[in-house]
Parts: C-alpha cells; sequence; structure tokens
C-alpha cells in the first residue's frame, strides 16, 4: 500500500470526538509512513495501547513483537545496518523504555541510525511516580543522539519529522521521542515535515577542498601509505565502499579496515590486510605500525584498533576523514583533519588524484612496501592447526572457515550477525566479506546478546537472504527468548553456536592476566540446545567432531526454516593474533606459546 | 600524539543553544559524563525572543582537553555555537557577589570600610549585618570574600562567570 491511499484510509478512523482530527497516533503513523517506514520492532504496553490501536487499524506498517525490548532495539541496528535505512522501535514507558538503554547506546556507539518510539504516562502524571513512569528522556540523554519529550500535541508532526531527520544525518545515531498517552489519544494537528529540520543542528558532509588537497600531496609524496577504513565507510552507504575500492585501485596502497568497517573492501583483494587491532592480522598491525603516511577514513582510532597509544603508528603522518568534527584529534593527533562524509571525502580524494601530477615518487618504493606486507603476510597470523581425523575435537575458526566456504557455495546473498566475544573475532578473521552491510555486531558497546535479535532485524529486512548469527554459547542465552520471535515470524535464521562451554573471551584473559583463575566464566547448567530448538519449533542439530562439521552446517543451510546448530569445539582454544593490553601493534602474540608478561599498565586496561 | 604533558589553563566556555528542555542537561551531563570539570556555570536567555540562551561555563583543563570540549560541545543538536576563552584570548569575564557580613562595632565599620575599597554596595542592612552586591572579575571577588572573613563573613552567593570576547569579534 502506498503512502496516498494510507493517508485516505487514516480518515476514517479518527478518533475522539471530533471526527476530522486524528489523534496523537494517527499522526504518528501518517508521519512514520511518510518517512518511508515498513516495519517497526516493538513490544506493547499500558502506555502505547492507542498507537497499537492505531497499528492494528492500518496496513501500510507492519509490526514485528520481539520478546524483550532491548531486542527490539538490536533488530532495529541490524535492520538499519544491513539496509541503509533508518530502524524503528515501539516499546511502552517505564520498564519498556529502560530495556531500551543498551540497545541505544549500542547504536550510538557504532554509529546506527536507530528512532525509538516509547510511551510516557500523560503530561498530567509527569513527575507523580505514576505507574509505570520513568524519567525517560533523563535516563536516555547520554544513551542517544538526540531525544523528545513531547509535551503538545502540535509537537508531535514536526518532533517526528526531525528525529528521522537526525538520526539518518551527519554521524548518524539513535534518537528517542518520548509520547505521553494523552497525547497519543487526543486530537493532534499533522503537519508536513519542518523545512528546517533543527534551527542549531547543522552537519558538515562536505569537505573542503584545502584539506583533501593537503591530504592528497601527502599520499603522493608516501613511500609506505595505509588505509585505514572504519564504519564511516559503511554509514556513507553502498557508494562509498565502491569508491573506498577505486581509491584503493588507483593508488595501489595497502588497506586495512577496523570490525566495524569490514566489507567496504573485498576480504579477498590483494591489497586487503584484514582486520587491524588488537585480534587483527599481523601484516595489517605491522604496517599500521610501519606506514609513512596513514589515511583514517571513517574510523575513530578506538583503542582496540591503537593499543598503548604512545606507539601507534609512531612516524606516520596522519590524515584523519570523519562526519563528526569532534572526533579528529580526539584520541590521535593528526596532521590533516577532513570534516565529512566518507564518500564524498573518497570521491575527492579520487579527483584530486587524478589532477595533481604524479610528482616524485618513484615506483621503487611501493615496491618495497608491498616486499615486507608479503613478509608478514607470510607469517599466517591466522592459521591454526585442524586435526582432520573425523574423531577430531573441531576448532572454532575451522567451523567458520567451513561456514563460510558452504554458505558461499550456496551462492545466496549472506547477512552474519555475531554475540560478542571469541566467536565473535574469529568470525571477524575467517567468515570473508565482500560487500557491504552485511555485517552484523556491536562493535563499540561489545553487547552480548546482540547477535540473535540482530539476526531478527537483517532476516525481516531480506526475507529471501541467508542470515546466520555466530555465536556464543554464553551470549546467545542473553537473548535466546528472540527464538520464540523467530518462531513467530516464521524467520529461517540460521544460529551457529560455537560452544566451548566457557565466556571464552572472559576466560582467555583469566589466563593473561589472573594465571587462570576462572571466576565464574564457566558456562554451568547450559541448556540442550539442540531441544532447546525444538521446543522454540525449529531444528536443532550438533556437531561434536569434525567428521560431522559439514553434514549439519549444509543441513543447516539447506533446511528453509530456522536452525540451532550447536557446535561443540575445542574448550581451550583462545583467540590470536593478539596485542596483549598495554602493548603496541609491533608487539602481538602470535599463539599461546608466546604469553609474555602483561605490564602493570596494561592490567589496568579494559 | 605527543607524550609531553600539557600544562591545565583556566578557561571560560560560552555556549550558545537553543533555548529548549532539556538543553542544559545535555551540556552538563557531556560534562560529568566525559570528566571535564565545571568551576561554575551561568546560564540565561539572550536574544530578544526567548528563543537562545548563552551558558558560561568555568573549567581547567589542558588545552587539549579544552578542543575536545569545544567539539564534543559543539556536536550536541540543540548547540548554536561554542568558544573557548583562555587568558590567551582576549575577553572580559565578570560576576556577581552577595557578601553577607554579621558583624558590629569595629568590625562592622572596618567592613564598611573594606566595601567601598572595593566599589561593594551594601544592598542591604541590619543592625547586625550588611548584605554587599559586588561585581568584577573572579579573583576580585575571591579577595574581597578572603578580607571579610575575619569580620564576620557569614554567607556568600555567587552567580558565576559571564564571559564576552574583547572587540567585534562575536560568538
Amino acid at each position: 500500500m502506498n503512502a496516498a491511499s494510507h493517508q485516505t484510509d487514516l480518515k476514517p478512523q479518527a478518533a475522539g470526538t471530533d471526527t476530522t482530527v486524528p489523534s496523537g497516533a494517527e499522526v504518528l503513523l501518517r508521519v512514520l509512513v511518510e518517512q518511508g517506514v515498513e516495519v517497526i520492532f516493538g513490544y506493547p504496553g499500558g502506555a502505547v495501547l492507542p498507537i497499537y490501536d492505531a497499528l492494528f487499524r492500518q496496513n501500510a506498517i507492519r509490526h514485528v513483537l520481539v520478546r524483550h525490548e532491548q531486542a527490539a532495539v538490536h533488530a532495529a541496528e541490524a535492520y538499519a545496518r544491513s539496509t541503509g535505512r533508518v530502524g524503528v522501535v515501539l516499546v511502552t514507558s517505564g520498564p519498556g523504555a529502560t530495556n531500551t538503554v543498551t540497545g541505544l547506546l549500542d547504536a550510538m556507539l557504532d554509529s546506527i541510525p536507530v528512532v525509538c518510539f516509547s510511551g510516557q504516562v500523560g503530561v498530567p502524571l509527569i513527575g507523580t511516580d505514576a505507574f509505570q513512569e520513568a524519567d525517560t528522556t533523563g535516563i536516555t540523554r547520554p544513551a542517544t543522539k538526540y531525544n523528545y519529550l513531547v509535551r503538545r500535541p502540535e509537537d508531535v508532526a514536526p518532533c517526528v519529522h526531525e528525529a528521522f531527520h537526525i538520526a539518518r544525518s551527519g554521524r548518524p545515531g539513535p534518537v528517542l521521542v518520548d509520547l505521553p498517552k494523552n497525547i497519543m489519544v487526543g486530537p493532534a494537528p499533522y503537519s508536513d515535515a519542518p523545512r528546517v529540520p533543527h534551527p542549531s543542528y547543522h552537519p558538515q558532509t562536505e569537505p573542503g577542498r584545502d584539506v583533501i588537497a593537503r591530504a592528497v600531496a601527502a599520499m603522493k609524496g608516501a613511500r609506505c601509505p595505509l588505509f585505514y577504513t572504519g564504519g564511516g565507510i559503511i554509514n556513507a552507504g553502498p557508494g562509498a565502499s565502491t569508491a573506498l575500492r577505486r581509491l584503493v585501485e588507483k593508488t595501489g596502497f595497502p588497506c586495512t579496515s577496523t570490525l566495524m568497517g569490514l566489507g567496504a573492501m573485498p576480504a579477498g583483494d590483494r591489497r586487503f590486510l584484514g582486520m587491524l587491532g588488537m585480534h587483527g592480522t599481523y601484516e595489517a598491525n605491522m604496517a599500521t605500525h610501519g606506514c609513512d603516511v596513514l589515511i583514517a577514513l571513517g574510523s575513530r582510532f578506538d583503542d582496540r584498533v591503537t593499543g598503548r597509544l604512545d606507539a601507534f603508528s609512531p612516524g606516520s603522518f596522519k590524515i584523519h576523514a570523519d562526519i563528526d568534527p569532534s572526533q579528529i584529534n580526539k584520541i590521535v593527533r593528526v596532521d590533516v583533519g577532513i570534516v565529512g562524509d566518507a564518500r564524498r571525502v573518497i570521491e575527492m580524494m579520487l579527483e584530486e588524484w587524478d589532477c595533481t601530477p604524479a610528482n616524485t615518487r618513484q615506483p621503487i618504493d611501493m615496491a618495497q612496501w608491498w616486499h615486507q606486507i608479503n613478509e608478514w603476510r607470510r607469517i599466517d597470523s591466522l592459521g591454526f592447526s585442524q586435526d582432520m581425523a573425523p574423531d577430531a575435537i573441531i576448532r572454532p575458526q575451522y567451523a567458520i572457515r567451513r561456514l563460510h566456504e558452504l554458505a558461499t557455495a550456496t551462492g545466496r546473498d549472506t547477512y552474519v550477525s555475531t554475540e560478542v566475544g571469541q566467536h565473535q573475532m574469529w568470525a571477524a578473521q575467517h567468515f570473508g566479506f565482500d560487500k557491504p552491510n552485511r555485517w552484523l555486531t556491536s562493535g563499540g558497546l561489545g553487547t552480548m546478546g546482540y547477535g540473535l535479535p540482530a539476526a531478527v532485524g537483517a532476516q525481516v529486512a531480506h526475507p529471501d537472504a541467508l542470515v546466520i548469527d555466530i555465536a556464543g554459547e554464553a551470549s546467545t542465552l542473553m537473548n535466546i527468548q528472540e527464538l520464540s520471535t523467530i518462531a513467530q515470524y516464521r524467520l529461517p535464521v540460521k544460529v551457529f553456536i560455537l560452544n566451548n562451554q566457557y565466556m571464552g573471551m572472559v576466560r582467555q584473559w583469566q589466563e593473561l592476566l589472573h594465571e587462570s583463575r576462572y571466576s565464574e566464566s564457566y558456562s554451568a547448567a547450559l541448556p540442550d540446545f539442540v531441544k532447546l530448538a525444538e521446543s522454540f519449533h525449529g531444528r536443532g542439530l550438533r556437531a561434536t567432531r569434525v567428521g560431522e562439521l559439514d553434514g549439519v552446517i549444509a543441513e543447516m543451510l539447506a533446511h528453509p526454516g530456522p536452525v540451532v546448530a550447536d557446535i561443540c569445539v575445542a574448550q581451550d582454544e583462545n583467540c590470536y593474533p593478539m596485542i596483549p593490553s598495554g602493548a603496541a601493534h609491533n608487539q602481538m602474540l602470535l599463539g599461546p606459546d608466546q604469553d609474555d608478561e602483561i605490564s602493570a599498565e596494561g592490567r589496568m586496561l579494559v | 600524539m605527543t607524550t609531553q604533558q600539557e600544562s591545565p589553563v583556566s578557561a571560560v566556555i560560552s555556549i550558545q543553544v537553543e533555548n529548549e528542555s532539556g538543553a542544559l542537561a545535555r551540556v552538563i551531563g557531556l560534562f560529568s559524563g566525559r570528566g571535564y570539570n565545571i568551576e561554575s556555570l551561568t546560564v540565561a536567555p539572550v536574544d530578544e525572543t526567548g528563543r537562545q540562551s548563552r551558558i558560561n561555563i568555568v573549567t581547567t583543563a589542558t588545552p587539549r582537553v579544552l578542543e575536545q570540549i569545544r567539539a564534543q560541545v559543539d556536536r550536541l543538536v540543540p548547540v548554536y555555537r561554542v568558544s573557548v576563552m583562555t587568558a590567551a584570548d582576549p575577553h572580559v569575564a565578570r560576576e556577581m557577589a552577595l557578601v553577607k557580613v554579621i558583624a558590629s562595632g569595629e568590625r562592622r565599620a572596618d567592613a564598611l570600610r573594606i566595601a567601598q575599597a572595593f566599589r561593594a554596595h551594601p544592598v542591604d542592612a541590619s543592625a547586625t549585618s550588611f548584605v554587599f552586591e559586588l561585581t568584577g572579575a573572579t579573583d576580585k571577588l575571591d579577595a574581597f570574600i578572603d578580607l571579610m572573613r575575619p569580620l564576620g563573613l557569614a554567607e556568600v552567593s555567587r552567580t558565576g562567570v559571564a564571559a564576552i570576547a574583547r572587540g567585534a569579534a562575536i560568538l
């Protein structure tokens, strides 16, 4: 149904005594339709009953009922991340709103455009400790890019229009709109999107020519250059990834990526060095340490990337492009700061590259740099040994490699979400992403329990795609209730659990920092995941030995409905390579035999 | 990155904001959330329609942190403009204090004499007390209050600093 016919549908439904004036709830839904919203992830409750009633009486917008409000936000995040559109959440007041806080902050740190509508007690009751009242705008203020408490009926339409604009423009992020019940029940005027969305909000997206010229001049004089790209490339749309591939091809520079930027460059590209940072590849981290010009595009020098700050990429000329001016010089002092949308930055770099003379750089210099990089590559830092005897224990890395290979062989468009921990890092290392928007993970906040609801959001957005949640058994239990959502909407999500019966990353750090005292990091009393899947109307599978792995993966991929695959993997496997806390990029641990003493300062770091 | 430690300097952060619900909370929440110090704070509407307010925050931080404060505040949605004024930036910064002194006899006469020297005006007086109004730079107010301490200083109410750039430059 299109927007125009929807508007006519709404008119006869107008509530209250005046049949020509729509209710606040109807105005809300009309604005959502105009904003192009097709799906809402939500959970009803007392304060949002009028909105749910209006939803019931229309057909333009689908509602996906989650089983916990946190999951609604993660689903909306994955919907947004995988489509480039704004994810929408609807929850009730009080506990409904407070349950969204983790999701909102997750979206904040990973710059995901989400608009969350929360119910609120009626305006006359605000401040009286009414039933299910919470100071939602107060609680979510530091967890959102912006938020509103709509106190007047005439503010409903402009606030909602503006919320979408703020969520998707500039550096994207979550926006919360708190909607008191009486405003939703009572009549409200409709108004179009305001011409000036917010008088003081003007994000800069167009970079300056002068800084682009300075950056390109430095790039042309480089002998050992490196692109370091991040989630900003993904947020800037698929066109930014296309432009990045052209820029890498044209310059011949190597490129590394953050966790959030995976997929912008094809994993198999010869100029792509893999992920950098704490669990990045040896070649990516050594190149970051040794480069003479570092070009950061849409990345923010996160501590997982930089390691020890005073030893981060010493001696390089640093160029940093970001749409958020506050990111420039926040962690690392840079020589050229560029404020602008990543796609525009890259496109202008391409133009500038073509229109300035090739000057003095000798081709031999780049050849030396590539020779050095290929030497680092030969270390094969992601290598692992898998005993191929059929009864052998499955290495988690091998399970992901096989999952990638068999999923690729299906030829289906594949979206991968993860939970948080070792499996997340192994997925980033071993599941090669060739396209942007296919990799859905919680980077900045590191939210365990992200992956299962994220898979819901991705599958709702892409009903025909293959959606896999690469999970750990501990993380996935944090939002396991979403198996019920998956069952209700017959979402053919594949939950691929690397079950090592530990909170693996916690255990790994306990080994490194606390002499293997495994305080509370053992996954005791786990459910039988096969029976769990069956009780949620899905297919449950299990592999305990290498000989069973391919069969289980093939069966999982072939099954048309939801599957939980319990992959019982080596319990003692740790995630390498690793830059231990407090160490520099050229002090990586490549394997368990190399565990050095961690410095006292390093022990203080998270 | 430079490893040498920059030394902290005092600065006034002047922020022009949309006068909307929660705008002040966003600004001060950012300060507490990111560990920036607030030494004093003033806020009042400053345009003819009352749509815009100016917040002045006095803080002490290294130049690098001051630059971060400026950038972080500037990206808040309701913020129009931010300026950071340190001793290196020509500006005028004033605050006002109401100072209650309870004294009699010679101490009362001394308090009045010192108040005159500081151009502090008695805005309230009783048989046993004065309330002085004093405007000026922060260090002048500090000096006056210190002098009142042995003379029966009972209570102080200060506005915090309002600041503005010298010359034709505007925020």
